[in-house]
């Protein structure tokens, strides 16, 4: 077997990969559906279904996008910049903190002030939170992967902290929960009667400025320079390190608007278990985005698709609620691997 | 019967055929050489040869044996022996384990020990290939290690040595000494291909020269019957002139150095600074050459003056302002124009497009961007196009992908950048390494129209030949100093050699001394006075 580097990539493969590699690890996750012994055809429509067959689904998939397109385009810009932030889902708590910390009574200001003064101290809290792991990599060379990991668990510590002393709501009887963002701070509903909100909005606002700041700007071109050919750039006379530093306190930010968007817009109050992984997964709604910011939402999209769908799925036939962490996985190895068969072709002999 | 014999080798990559039909055979006591431009199809034959490859169309034979297609292991056992232009040896093991490292197996490695050093003994004694068995490879010098190479070939049973571009990394000296180690192995009745793009080594060593262009074999030529003008037109196909080099009138210094010293501070460092005690001055209308062995320091000493890195002690002074402290951006809007050692891994960033390469070093500036935020593509472009109709590059227009230009066409693309500002000092960094005789005559002639406009140039060069073309004053780097310029024009070959190999100027004989005390400066060379006991 030989792989051989392709000289010209057709655009048509290049647009077709994600929905071959979205095809690919449905094909997969049907086995695993077979072997629990239930309907593979049935189990798909039912997971589309409970995604987007009504309108009660489709805003439940919509809304579940939103962290995950904020916390996708974390992981995007960082990527892009060869930092690995692996921290996004501390970054995300942080902002759910400092919302919590601002938004509940220390400052009132009118909604049109107080939503993006909320989002500014979140996206703030955000990018404070990788300071550290970002300044022992360009100063000390400290690996970020493991000091952005690591910090998730310090951090969701501390969080637990201040829920359980200092911003423990009195009348929670008693649960680990912080007293209710003011109404000033609450983002406003975008349909009525459903839980989706104003938050999605800002999320396709943020998904078009991150890719027009990559496009059209100077520190968009250091970004990517430094992503691809560090040692070119540093040439070049791009200052490296300030480049990392500035990515890593935007990639930051974006994840800690996901914490404040959680927190104001579908919560109204932090507590620990606010977010199911979205730091996560936003990795691999970066990876299927094959790290364009644009294609972040509809990556987003998908994979929100699939956790709601298989929800719906479970609890109509018996298939555990895994699969949708099952095919989200797939869903990224195949990614990567039909990314490669567009670069390279495989011959055998 | 022909020891080795290509048939008809054919290799195609997509729509680009880098072997074309090509037929040549190689006889016991031969020395074949390879000639042709960076990617002219040698070494991917070669890589057919030892099974990296399989070819497309045709076969090759060894002994009137039929070489099974792809299979490195055929090709060894077939006796086709590869020493490579890198060397692929371990530095923490001996040379005997070197050796026996990949061709006795791991279990026996132990009982296996006393008849390979005997066959090793043998061996050295035989074809005059002498190195310690015993000795790390860490401590051996690069001529040494290339020595190993071929030994660790000829324990396989080799027949055929292919040895690829082996005089890159040697001193004159070194290469003459392989040079004799090869007719020797050659009257031994072992054949020989030599890759190589330097016509005077080729003239020197080779019984017959195949000069490859585009995929085929355009020439066969009894070596005796060639000169260096007729290989290397055949080589490029068309007549090459030579630059003419003009003496000018020097003007101010633009450049100085001033015993500038940078400490290793890498893991491994041995405690010898990679730049000791260095100074240097390039003036105005002056091309001044650094000659040495590769990693003498010439890295260090680019980084230094391209403000990648900042020295320990000294100064670094540009157009009369002190610049030791700065950064490569600054460097670069001082006006200095650099061309750096590695196209691909810092000249350009090879998924970016060619227009983002042209403004990389420019990027806060009107007219690149606005206000030093917004890119304004539509300025860019313009400027690319102009560029490169200026300076000829050739691609399919300013979008293109700059990993997809051809060797040449990149480093026009690295000129453009450097040198379409008009900049007072040019740094210019094995600037032809790789590339084929057309382009090296354009870079050349960039260099000297640079000259005769009046900026300063430093080019630093591994390759004799191209720095008494160009350079106007010679200096030697060996072990991070520098020896004193010395006017090309009262240098010969021999000296630079000499100085190469630590000679600290060109006058004494009397300067390698091992383990002296004496540490003191003379006046009259720049370079510092540490003596090194192991050579490399």
């Amino acid at each position: 077997m030989q792989i051989e580097p392709r000289e010209h990539i057709a655009p048509w493969r290049i647009a077709l990969a994600p929905v071959a590699a979205v095809f690919v690890s449905l094909l997969i996750g049907s086995v695993l559906i077979l072997w629990v012994g239930a309907p593979v055809l049935e189990a798909y429509v039912l997971l589309v279904k409970g995604a987007v067959g009504s309108s009660f689904a489709l805003t439940e998939t919509l809304t579940r996008s939103i962290p995950l397109i904020f916390t996708g385009l974390a992981a995007t810009i960082a990527f892009r910049a060869k930092f690995y932030n692996i921290g996004a889902e501390g970054q995300l708590y942080c902002g759910a903190l400092a919302a919590t910390f601002f938004g509940t009574g220390l400052i009132t200001l009118p909604p049109l002030l107080m939503i993006p003064f909320l989002m500014l101290v979140g996206a703030l809290a955000g990018g404070a939170a990788l300071a550290v792991p970002v300044m022992l990599k360009t100063h000390l060379k400290v690996d970020e992967v493991v000091t952005t990991l690591l910090l998730n668990f310090v951090i969701l510590l501390f969080v637990g902290y201040f829920l359980e002393g200092p911003l423990k709501d009195p009348m929670s009887m008693g649960w680990p929960q912080a007293e209710p963002i003011i109404d000033e701070g609450l983002f406003p509903s975008l349909v009525d009667k459903s839980r989706l909100h104003f938050g999605f909005i800002f999320a396709l606002i943020g998904s078009v400025l991150c890719w027009a700041m990559m496009r059209f700007t100077v520190w968009g071109y250091e970004i990517r320079a430094v992503g691809l050919n560090a040692s070119a750039a540093k040439f070049a006379g791009i200052n490296v390190n300030a480049t990392v530093i500035r990515t890593a306190l935007i990639s930051g930010g974006f994840a800690g608007i996901a914490g404040v968007s959680e927190v104001a817009g579908l919560k109204g109050y932090l507590t620990l278990d606010i977010s199911p992984g979205f730091g996560y997964t936003g990795i691999a709604v970066a990876m299927l985005a094959q790290l364009n910011p644009l294609a972040v939402v509809l990556s987003a999209l998908f994979i929100s698709m699939i956790y709601v769908g298989a929800d719906s799925m479970s609890r109509a036939i018996n298939i555990p609620t895994y699969i949708a962490d099952v095919l989200v996985g797939l869903s990224v190895l195949s990614i990567l691997v039909s990314v490669m068969l567009t670069r390279y072709r495989v011959r055998f002999r | 019967m022909a020891l080795l014999a290509f048939h008809n080798i054919t290799k195609r990559f997509g729509s680009l055929t880098a072997n074309d039909d090509i037929s040549f055979s190689l006889d016991r006591g031969e020395v074949i050489a390879l000639l042709g431009e960076n990617g002219a199809g040698k070494t991917t034959l070669m890589n057919i040869l030892y099974g990296h490859y399989t070819a497309d169309k045709g076969y090759i034979e060894v002994d009137g044996q039929k070489l099974p297609a792809g299979q490195t292991d055929a090709a060894i056992n077939a006796g086709i022996g590869m020493v490579h232009q890198h060397f692929t040896l371990a530095e923490n093991l001996t040379v005997l384990e070197n050796i026996m490292l990949g061709t006795e197996s791991l279990w026996s490695l132990g009982q296996k020990r006393a008849p390979a050093k005997e066959k090793l003994a043998q061996m050295s004694e035989d074809y005059g290939l002498k190195v310690d068995p015993d000795a790390r490879v860490a401590e051996l010098s690069v001529g040494e290690r290339q020595r190993v190479e071929i030994l660790k070939a000829l324990y396989r049973d080799a027949r055929v040595l292919i040895l690829d571009e082996p005089t890159a990394v040697l001193t004159p000296q070194e290469a003459d000494s392989l040079f004799k180690t090869l007719k020797s192995l050659t009257k031994e009745g072992f054949a020989i291909i030599f890759i190589s793009h330097k016509l005077h080594e080729i003239l020197a060593i080779s019984t017959r020269v195949e000069v490859l262009r585009r995929g085929k074999i355009v020439g066969s030529i009894e070596t005796e019957k060639a000169d260096r003008k007729l290989l290397a037109e055949m080589m490029v196909g068309r007549t090459v002139e030579r630059p003419v080099l003009e003496q000018m009138e020097t003007g101010k210094p633009i450049v100085e150095l001033e015993n500038v010293t940078v400490e290793d501070k890498s893991k491994d460092a041995s405690g010898v600074p990679k730049l000791n005690k260095v100074s240097l001055t390039v003036h105005q209308h002056e091309i001044v050459g650094i000659a040495g062995v590769a990693g003498n320091g010439q890295s260090s000493l680019a980084d230094l003056l391209s403000g990648l890195e900042k020295p320990d002690a000294g100064t670094f002074t540009l157009l009369g302002q002190e610049v030791t402290s700065a950064s490569p951006a600054d460097i670069v809007h001082r006006g200095v124009g650099r061309i750096p050692e590695d196209r691909h891994s810092s000249g350009v960033v090879g998924d970016m497009m060619l227009w983002e390469n042209l403004i990389s070093e420019d990027l806060r500036h009107a007219p690149v961007s606005k206000a030093g935020v917004l890119i304004d593509r539509k300025a860019c472009l313009e400027r690319a196009n102009k560029l490169i109709d200026a300076f000829d590059i050739r691609c399919e227009g300013p979008e293109a992908e700059t990993k997809l230009l051809s060797g040449g066409n990149m480093q026009k693309l690295i000129l453009a950048r450097a040198l379409s500002p008009k900049p007072g000092f040019i740094l210019a960094n094995q600037p032809v390494r790789g590339l084929d005789e057309g382009a090296i005559a354009y870079v050349h002639e960039q260099l000297l129209a640079a000259k005769k406009r009046g900026a300063a140039v430093l080019l630093i060069s591994e390759d004799l030949d191209e720095l008494f073309a160009l350079c106007d004053q010679i200096a030697v780097m060996y072990h991070g100093t520098l020896t004193q310029s010395y006017d090309a024009k009262t240098l010969t070959i021999a000296e630079v050699g000499l100085m190469m190999a630590g000679q600290q100027s060109k006058n004494t004989n009397h300067s390698e001394q091992p383990h002296t005390e004496n540490s003191s400066h003379s006046e009259t060379t720049n370079s510092g006075n540490e003596e090194h006991p192991h050579a490399n």
